[in-house]
């Protein structure tokens, strides 16, 4: 027990000895500091600009500290922002359908190619490897969902594309090879249990750690995403939040037609707190991301370092 | 008796142990059939580049009926003077994101693991991950908030330092740097935890037998850290020299908020096939500068790995 004590103590001062200058200590923590408050504060100056009167916006500019406070932004959003709301249900289908359909995908693919018992499992894991390095490029692919499953413009353009993806399926083999030992399955096998209930009977919950860092990337990709839809969709009513805020950030237009739409009187451009407006929409859209990142974010850094361990 | 029972666990063993296929194909299926309909029958799709295709009431006959062109398409788009500026810009933008990006994240995940305050390190670490989960959507605006004429650097910084204000939007010296900055910001959260992952698989033995050794931190780094990270640095450059004709498309396209003016500095092959392929029913030009982007990015692969190879084998991708 003392002897531990001491050891302990020796590794300790081992490790204060063993470590950087103080000067080098401070700059390192100066330039840390620096990066940190650039990936903060612009996100701060665009929620205190959301909550700012658009006329003082207009008067002194953007502000961490508004001279005003307003939320005109939002209560547009409540009365007439329709195309905001539905954007928003488009957003919350799509990654809750995309999450779910695309991390069976992935497992169902990374599963056999972590058993040592599937004998063809170097030829799928080249298969899927391949797609990391090589492509047909963007017009075949577009022409493909486009004209020969003609299913541009709806919903399921928006999920199919993104089910499969190499990167988390070789994270989750990686996972599942190290989560699911070999010897637990043979057991099972001698009691009669064939491969698809050790699928889902033993591999899956011994593996819900690497589903979840899999189903967690997934759901960011669906929910950031604004690719596809300026791709594929046409139809307002299709558009997701991500691909509504960026058509009226370049144009303001977008943004009285939306208003007209739903209020059914002409608005003109001018008359609407458009800046404001702007905000909250960008404000509302990163929100969820924001509230979750603190419960998440731990588990990307663990998902990477396990798909990061070259298996 | 004792033997047949020996050579019969033996048996059963060796059927626990045998090869099983039909099962594990079913569960490959629905992944195979996304691979098929996202990456390898669009693969196939780039002959169409020789051909002047025109889309006429379903795909199989406006595939059969679309005339044979040779290499016609891709004359054309040889001629066309903005296909060099891409490229160049495509280039030149890859490489300083290459080269820094074996640097500076090395640098921050190194720094990372030696700060003192372990504390300070974690919260570091989360706040340096936030832009990577926010869109490139959502970085436009960050950036708008940032540089538009009325935005935080002119009234907050300019103004009341008396200068006028700049319009950052038109001021085309401006962006490349910007553009590096923000692709360097957004990823090196990600990628600081990427080289962190296999900086703590490092045994401190090593580090201990060499401080009793008397041997310095700064070359403790040098010939302890950095060799052992050698391998992870050479693999992700490899996979991002394989990508050396491809972009970050959100980057491109979004944050410059399709300023005209900017195109000199901001159009990449991506953006440019994009721009080219939207608004025409002549996928042509699109179709040849999609297949052009293919075929180099495939022999830029190729010839880095066989290069590595030659060098040094176990860094190979393949």
């Amino acid at each position: 027990m003392s002897e531990i004590g001491v050891q302990k103590r020796e590794k300790k001062r081992s490790y204060v000895a063993n470590r950087i200058s103080y000067p080098v200590n401070i700059v390192w923590n100066i330039l840390f500091a620096l990066a940190s408050l650039s990936c903060i504060l612009p996100l701060i100056l665009v929620i205190m600009v959301s909550l700012t009167d658009e006329k003082s916006l207009v008067q002194y500019g953007y502000s961490f500290f508004p001279h005003v406070f307003g939320l005109s932004g939002y209560e547009y959003i409540m009365k007439k922002g329709g195309a905001v709301l539905s954007s928003y249900s488009v957003s919350i289908l799509v990654a809750l359908v995309g999450t779910v359909l695309s991390t069976m995908v992935i497992a169902l693919y990374a599963y056999p190619l972590s058993r040592p018992n599937f004998k063809y499992k170097g030829l799928f894991t080249g298969l899927v490897f391949v797609t990391m390095l090589f492509s047909g490029g963007l017009v075949p692919w577009y022409i493909m969902y486009t004209q020969v499953l003609g299913i541009g413009n709806t919903i399921a353009v928006l999920i199919i594309p993104y089910l499969m993806n190499a990167w988390y399926v070789l994270i989750l083999r990686t996972f599942f090879k190290s989560a699911v030992p070999e010897e637990l399955l043979e057991s099972a096998r001698i009691d009669g249990a064939n491969e698809f209930h050790i699928f889902a009977g033993i591999a899956l919950p011994l593996s819900t750690a690497g589903l979840a860092t899999v189903g967690l990337f997934s759901m960011i990709l669906y929910w950031n995403d604004w690719y596809l839809p300026l791709m594929f969709i046409r139809s307002e009513n299709l558009y997701n939040v991500q691909y509504l805020l960026k058509s009226i950030l370049e144009n303001v237009q977008f943004l009285a037609r939306m208003s007209t739409q739903v209020a059914g009187i002409g608005g003109a451009v001018k008359d609407l707190p458009s800046e404001t407006i702007r905000m909250s929409i960008a404000v509302i859209a990163v929100g969820p991301i924001i509230l979750a990142y603190p419960f998440f974010q731990r588990y990307f850094i663990k998902g990477l370092t396990i798909g990061a361990v070259k298996g | 008796m004792h033997k047949s029972r020996k050579t019969e666990a033996k048996a059963v063993k060796k059927k626990l142990r045998s090869s099983v296929t039909l099962p594990f194909m079913i569960m490959l299926l629905p992944g195979l059939l996304v691979l098929l309909i996202n990456n390898y029958i669009p693969m196939l799709g780039a002959v169409m580049a020789f051909q002047q295709y025109r889309f006429r009431t379903n795909f199989i006959n406006s595939l059969l009926t679309s005339k044979w062109v040779g290499f016609s398409n891709f004359k054309f788009l040889l001629r066309n003077p903005t296909l060099w500026i891409n490229l160049r810009n495509t280039l030149g933008y890859n490489l300083v994101f290459i080269i820094l990006g074996m640097i500076v994240p090395v640098a921050f995940a190194i720094a990372m693991n030696e700060i003192w305050s372990s504390k300070l390190a974690k919260i570091y670490q989360t706040l340096l991950f936030l832009p990577y989960f926010l869109s490139w959507v959502v970085v436009s605006y960050l950036v708008f908030a940032v540089l538009q004429t009325n935005g935080a650097l002119n009234s907050m910084i300019l103004k009341p330092l008396g200068i006028q204000s700049v319009d950052w939007y038109r001021n085309i010296g401006f962006w490349p740097f910007l553009l590096v900055f923000l692709q360097m910001w957004k990823y090196l959260g990600y990628n600081s935890v990427v080289y962190l992952a296999s900086l703590t698989g490092i045994s401190s033995d090593y580090y201990e037998a060499a401080m009793i050794d008397g041997v310095g931190k700064w070359q403790q780094i040098w010939y302890i850290t950095l060799p052992m990270l050698k391998s992870t640095i050479i693999i992700l450059s490899l996979l991002a020299v394989g990508r050396i004709f491809n972009s970050d498309f959100g980057l491109f396209y979004n944050v410059p908020m399709g300023r005209s003016t900017l195109y000199p500095v901001t159009e990449v092959l991506d953006t440019f096939i994009y721009r080219g392929m939207r608004g025409t029913t002549d996928f042509g030009m699109p179709l040849a500068s999609s297949m052009f982007q293919s075929i180099i990015g495939f022999i830029a692969i190729m010839s880095v790995n066989w290069i590595v190879r030659k060098l040094d084998p176990e860094s190979a991708l393949f």
